[in-house]
């Protein structure tokens, strides 16, 4: 079987696609890639359809040796790329002969990175997924030593020799718009929101990136009904910290939501690092 | 209709219900006419809402849901399953004093409703069922168990539930049954989906 064997896995490394859909009234949440334009982008590099399943790493990197020739590219937060000990490319498309080991290395900027192979790795699909859930413990798990991941038969699509990818930033600004629950907080919770400075918490992970900061005043102190959930909402916990939801987040919910992040700021919340200023830009709708 | 709608975010709509019957109205109406609508990826029933996610056109999809007549009372439209139940739970004895029972009645009279999944969260598989009169309701535990262990059927507020593997819960726990809740090889995969009925059978430990 060709494949990548997994030399070093680094921290917390999964197997993520685009994640499931049609599932979320099972109590099934959406997973897929955190930062998605970065698995897109590594899957054009090697000739892949965007939803073909790659590896999200973790601050820490992921050393693999290839079962067979392998095409890799790598992206999301930039680390050093190299094969059997020398310096290659990161962010674009990389033959890996055979027996030979890559390692992907800390991330010099951002959190996750992302690696593709030509082909795709082809572990067994659960609810029309690939992707690691790591709240309802769905999918493959987080990669362990000496485990082969199995990669399919190259695609024949066009490979992009150059794709943008963004550098991770230095202050994240999240948009937000109108929540369902305002009436849930004090009149003050969303000047206080909009004006004060948060820092993105030690907590935060694949369900949901956690701010550390001033505490928004509720006006209601009763439970709410759990109802359902979205990605990006920015729930607040009985603490006041505001906390936004990314892919991992538990379908249903029983904490306020003052404000909904737009899907294309999420994906420079997934490589922020505990302490990076985080801005909130309300907007009126 | 009595049903409020609020736009959350840019592809969400949460329709609000004035109570869980309307919900599971709600809800049945959603799966039957769901073509009559824009496309939509999720529809999230809960206990006073249903969340509509991944809208084509989130306006289009109001206007249209505005106009709908929904029956008085939600059909009984889903299948019916049996869950055999060993009701040995560590809190049989406390739930039996909060109803001012002794066990034994307790474990009569919970197994004697007809269950109803109104909707799922927490876990794969979870299903918080309705049908528990409401003089019955009890409180979740002070403090939560770190571990409950799979296939315990368990009580909090309104709710029945059975929790498909083993994690931390609060709440009151009744007894267990051994049928698998979820299962990723089996279709469906989770059991107790919405609108499924549900009776718990007393049965004796193996």
């Amino acid at each position: 079987m060709t494949g990548l064997l997994v030399v070093r896995p680094g921290p917390l490394t999964t197997v993520q696609d685009l994640g499931r859909r049609g599932v979320a009234h099972l109590g099934v949440p959406r997973a897929g890639a955190l930062d998605e334009p970065a698995l897109r982008a590594a899957n054009r590099l090697v000739g892949n359809p965007a939803g073909t399943a790659g590896l999200e790493t973790t601050l820490g990197g992921v050393t693999l040796r290839a079962v067979g020739p392998q095409l890799v590219a790598v992206t999301g937060g930039p680390a050093a790329v190299r094969l059997d000990g020398r310096p290659v490319a990161w962010g674009a498309a990389v033959a890996v002969p055979d027996g030979s080991v890559l390692d992907l290395g800390p991330a010099t900027h951002g959190v996750r990175g992302y690696l593709a192979v030509a082909g795709g790795l082809t572990v067994p699909p659960v609810l029309g997924s690939r992707s690691a859930d790591l709240l309802s413990g769905l999918g493959p798990a987080p990669l362990t030593v000496g485990q082969l991941l199995p990669v399919g038969p190259p695609f024949a699509s066009d490979r992009a020799d150059l794709v943008p990818l963004p550098a991770p930033p230095a202050e994240l600004v999240l948009r937000l718009q109108p929540g369902p629950h305002l009436d849930w907080f004090a009149a003050a919770a969303r000047p206080l929101l909009a004006r004060s400075r948060y820092l993105v918490g030690p907590a935060s992970n694949r369900i949901a990136l956690r701010t550390e900061g001033p505490p928004l005043p509720r006006a209601r102190a009763d439970e709410l009904p759990s109802e359902g959930m979205v990605l990006g909402a920015v729930q607040v916990p009985p603490d006041g910290r505001p906390m936004v939801f990314l892919a991992d987040h538990p379908t249903t919910g029983g904490y306020p939501v003052i404000g909904v992040v737009p899907a294309a700021d999420l994906p420079a919340a997934a490589q922020t690092r505990p302490g990076t200023p985080v801005r909130f830009v309300p907007l009126t709708r | 209709m009595d049903l409020t709608f609020r736009q959350v975010g840019a592809d969400a709509l949460l329709v609000r219900a004035p109570d869980g019957e309307t919900v599971a109205a709600l809800y049945a109406a959603l799966l039957a006419r769901r073509d009559e609508l824009p496309a939509i990826t999720e529809i999230v029933p809960a206990a006073r809402t249903v969340l509509l996610d991944g809208l084509a056109d989130p306006e289009l999809t109001r206007q249209r849901l505005a106009g709908w007549r929904l029956p008085p009372h939600p059909p009984a439209d889903g299948p019916l399953i049996e869950l055999p139940t060993v009701y040995d739970g560590a809190d049989l004895a406390e739930v039996a004093a909060l109803w001012g029972c002794s066990p034994a009645e307790a474990v009569r009279l919970h197994s004697s409703f007809e269950y109803r999944v109104a909707f799922c969260g927490f876990a794969p598989g979870f299903g918080y069922l309705t049908g528990l009169p409401a003089p019955y309701e009890v409180p979740r535990r002070d403090t939560p168990r770190s571990s409950v262990p799979a296939g315990s059927v368990a009580l909090a507020g309104p709710y029945t539930g059975v929790y498909p593997r083993s994690s931390p819960g609060g709440w009151q726990l009744l007894g267990r049954t051994s049928v698998a809740l979820w299962d990723t090889d089996r279709e469906p995969a989770a059991l107790l989906a919405p609108g499924v009925r549900v009776r718990f059978v007393p049965v004796a430990a193996a």
